[in-house]
């Protein structure tokens, strides 16, 4: 039997339209070789998998900062000096060459703009520095709350390290990874069926899988219950439903996109709940989870009133801190280079 | 010839009258003259393609099975807004969910999951109309019903995970929804609320037998290919009438372990691991959260998950107890 045309214009449409289905999907590999860590007990499979070049570029970005050469105190503190410093709310007992050093540098880590007092005008009328008509300077007392209660009442998370505004700004005023509400994409109304707040593609969580997409808003407020997984093993009625742990599993998903960790940095994967075998990063996490939804709910949300709308997500809420938005893709952000022991007013507990 | 002929492949297309089969009793629809042969079918199996018997049951099958992927393709398009690009750029990441606990088994509102609930009643539906039919066609052709048994192994996995399950646990949240990623990720997260399936004594009895039918596929696969020179490839005379082909495949697996499967029973294991990977994967997904709600605690339990060393003098205490 000969070949005939429709038989090979058969196989050549299969062909074709098989590999037009390989080639997107080979764009997403990534090359060997990988670089393995263990982690764990032998034969756990606990191991921390690394693409050295993928690394590289995370690295890259995430260049150190150079932190501004220490001044000798003036021996005036702020408060004292009423007729140069006028509505200084949070900062007050700082002597004033500190504070100067302070406000320059928290300039160039949030808002660098060209020209004199540029990067001053961004919070202050640079006419009256004391006024609070701009927004900024609003939400800027509020985040400089927020560091000093990161620094002194959750050294279980950030340790010694400590964090400054450089941590999550990076020059740029709104952080690079940021969160908000995500309703996501328009869907269609009516009677169809609601996608239920996951099945979507190429949402920036969770990266490559079909999860919920906003993990956060329900999971990063105070006192959410992200366990899932009972403690017995026969059933009491205690556990979470199935909905409720693909919701944890995207949270987890954003925790290990956001550090540039596998699962296993953390969990023994035998038993992702069990405490006893798992690694003292864990712990840190843990801490982590409840510190942002401490920040969030107490330090940003309050700001609802005070951004506009163009700092705000679809739904109308504060764009807010997830563990990417220090983290930047580094288990420690900058590689665990503290820059707040360099700026120790603002590990000053907030009174 | 013989030494030509090859099974998949081959250069040599044997093609004789169209064939229509064994007559038919009374009581089944004509069949169809529908008759075509294929080169490409050809390289595969036999060339010819047809009759095909679709009947009453075949029928409804089929419509019914249209109607549910009707209701889960067209929701698909509706959550990406009935963009068709992003219906396509998106399709292995779109679903469709099953209700939300809060619905528990009551019908929900067609936009919270009752798409799925009907989605569900209809490929179900289809799926044992489907199932009716090979029984009732292997009936008319005088065959045993074997494959009709075999696919109801299938039947009862796809049911219990669907409908049995649920049912159980009073909740079709817990079912697992239509879609190429979610049905994925469903799985998954179905392992980590349960503890891990994988200390299922049931789920390991499952990769068993699925991994035993590999096995025994490339196995008997392999020594049928290896004295179809000889003629083994007529299995099915060689149960009744050994030929040399048949002691030699024999002989072959005595030299190399000792024991043999015969022309035949090498058919009833392949059957049996076949249909056993489906069922006792049924059976541990059936207790999973009815009976036992942590797989991992209940094998250290029962002593089947070792203990690993850890650092004893730093030992990880949950936060949450510690405060």
């Amino acid at each position: 039997m000969k070949l005939s045309a429709t038989t090979l214009t058969a196989s050549l449409l299969v062909t074709v339209i098989g590999i037009l289905l390989v080639i997107p999907m080979m764009l997403q590999w990534e090359r060997p070789p990988m670089e393995s860590t263990q982690l764990g007990f032998r034969g756990l499979g606990m191991e921390q998998i690394t693409n050295p070049r993928l690394h590289a570029k995370v690295l890259e970005r995430n260049p150190l900062p150079t932190p501004d050469d220490p001044v000798p105190n003036d021996g005036v503190l702020v408060k004292d000096d009423t007729e140069n410093y006028k509505n200084v709310q949070v900062l007050g007992d700082l002597d004033t060459a500190q504070f100067n050093r302070l406000m320059g540098a928290i300039s160039l880590w949030v808002a660098p703009q060209e020209g004199d007092n540029a990067s001053c005008a961004y919070c202050h009328n640079v006419e009256n520095m004391a006024s609070d008509e701009k927004y900024t300077k609003v939400v800027a007392r509020r985040m400089l709350q927020m560091t000093k209660a990161i620094n002194s009442t959750y050294a279980t998370h950030v340790a010694q390290t400590g964090v400054t505004c450089y941590t999550c700004h990076r020059g740029q005023p709104v952080p690079a990874n940021v969160w908000a509400t995500n309703p996501g994409p328009k869907q269609a109304g009516g009677m169809a069926a609601s996608r239920d707040g996951q099945n979507l593609g190429g949402q920036p969580v969770p990266a490559f899988a079909s999860l919920p997409y906003d993990p956060f808003t329900t999971l990063l407020k105070p006192g959410a219950n992200i366990r899932v997984v009972t403690s017995t093993a026969l059933p009491e009625g205690t556990g979470q439903g199935i909905k409720a742990t693909e919701k944890t599993y995207a949270l987890m998903m954003h925790m290990s996109t956001a550090l540039g960790v596998n699962c296993t940095f953390c969990h023994n994967t035998r038993q992702f709940a069990n405490w006893q075998q798992s690694r003292p990063q864990r712990v840190t996490a843990w801490h982590g989870i409840k510190m942002v939804q401490d920040i969030d709910a107490n330090y940003i949300s309050p700001l609802s009133d005070v951004f506009p709308a163009n700092r705000k997500g679809p739904e109308g809420d504060p764009y807010k801190a997830n563990c990417a938005t220090c983290h930047n893709g580094l288990n420690k952000p900058l590689g665990g280079f503290s820059m707040a022991k360099d700026y120790p007013e603002l590990s000053v507990p907030n009174p | 010839m013989m030494i030509e002929y090859q099974n998949i492949f081959t250069r040599v297309q044997v093609h004789g009258p169209d064939d229509l089969g064994v007559p038919m009793k009374p009581g089944n629809w004509p069949r169809e003259k529908g008759i075509t042969t294929n080169y490409l079918l050809g390289l595969i199996g036999d060339a010819q393609l047809g009759p095909i018997y679709l009947g009453a049951l075949g029928i409804m099958s089929l419509l019914c099975g249209f109607i549910a992927i009707e209701i889960i393709g067209l929701n698909m398009l509706a959550s990406v807004n009935w963009n068709p690009i992003q219906f396509v750029r998106q399709l292995f990441w779109l679903g469709l969910e099953p209700p939300p606990a809060k619905y528990g088994l009551s019908l929900a509102p067609l936009r919270e999951g009752g798409w799925w609930q009907m989605a569900g009643f209809f490929l179900t539906v289809s799926i044992l109309l489907w199932w009716l039919r090979t029984y009732r066609r292997a009936r008319a052709l005088g065959m045993g019903t074997h494959i009709a048994w075999a696919f109801a192994a299938a039947i009862w996995l796809y049911l219990v995970l669907g409908f049995i399950r649920p049912l159980l646990l009073g909740n079709f949240s817990e079912a697992v929804p239509f879609g190429i990623f979610p049905h994925l990720d469903w799985t998954a997260a179905f392992s980590i609320r349960y503890g891990n399936l994988f200390y299922n004594p049931f789920h390991m009895l499952s990769i068993a037998f699925l991994y035993g039918s590999a096995l025994l596929f490339a196995m008997h696969g392999a020594t049928i290919l290896a004295v179809s020179r000889l003629g083994g490839e007529r299995e099915i005379e060689q149960i009744i009438d050994r030929g040399t082909a048949s002691e030699r495949a024999a002989l072959f697996w005595r030299w190399t372990m000792g024991f043999n499967a015969t022309m035949e029973s090498i058919h009833r294991w392949a059957w049996w691991f076949a249909v056993l990977c489906p069922l006792v994967g049924g059976i541990g997904i059936l207790l999973t959260g009815t009976v036992v709600d942590n797989w991992y605690l209940w094998a250290v339990k029962h002593g089947v998950a070792p203990m690993y060393p850890f650092d004893l003098t730093a030992p990880i205490v949950d936060p949450a107890t510690a405060q």
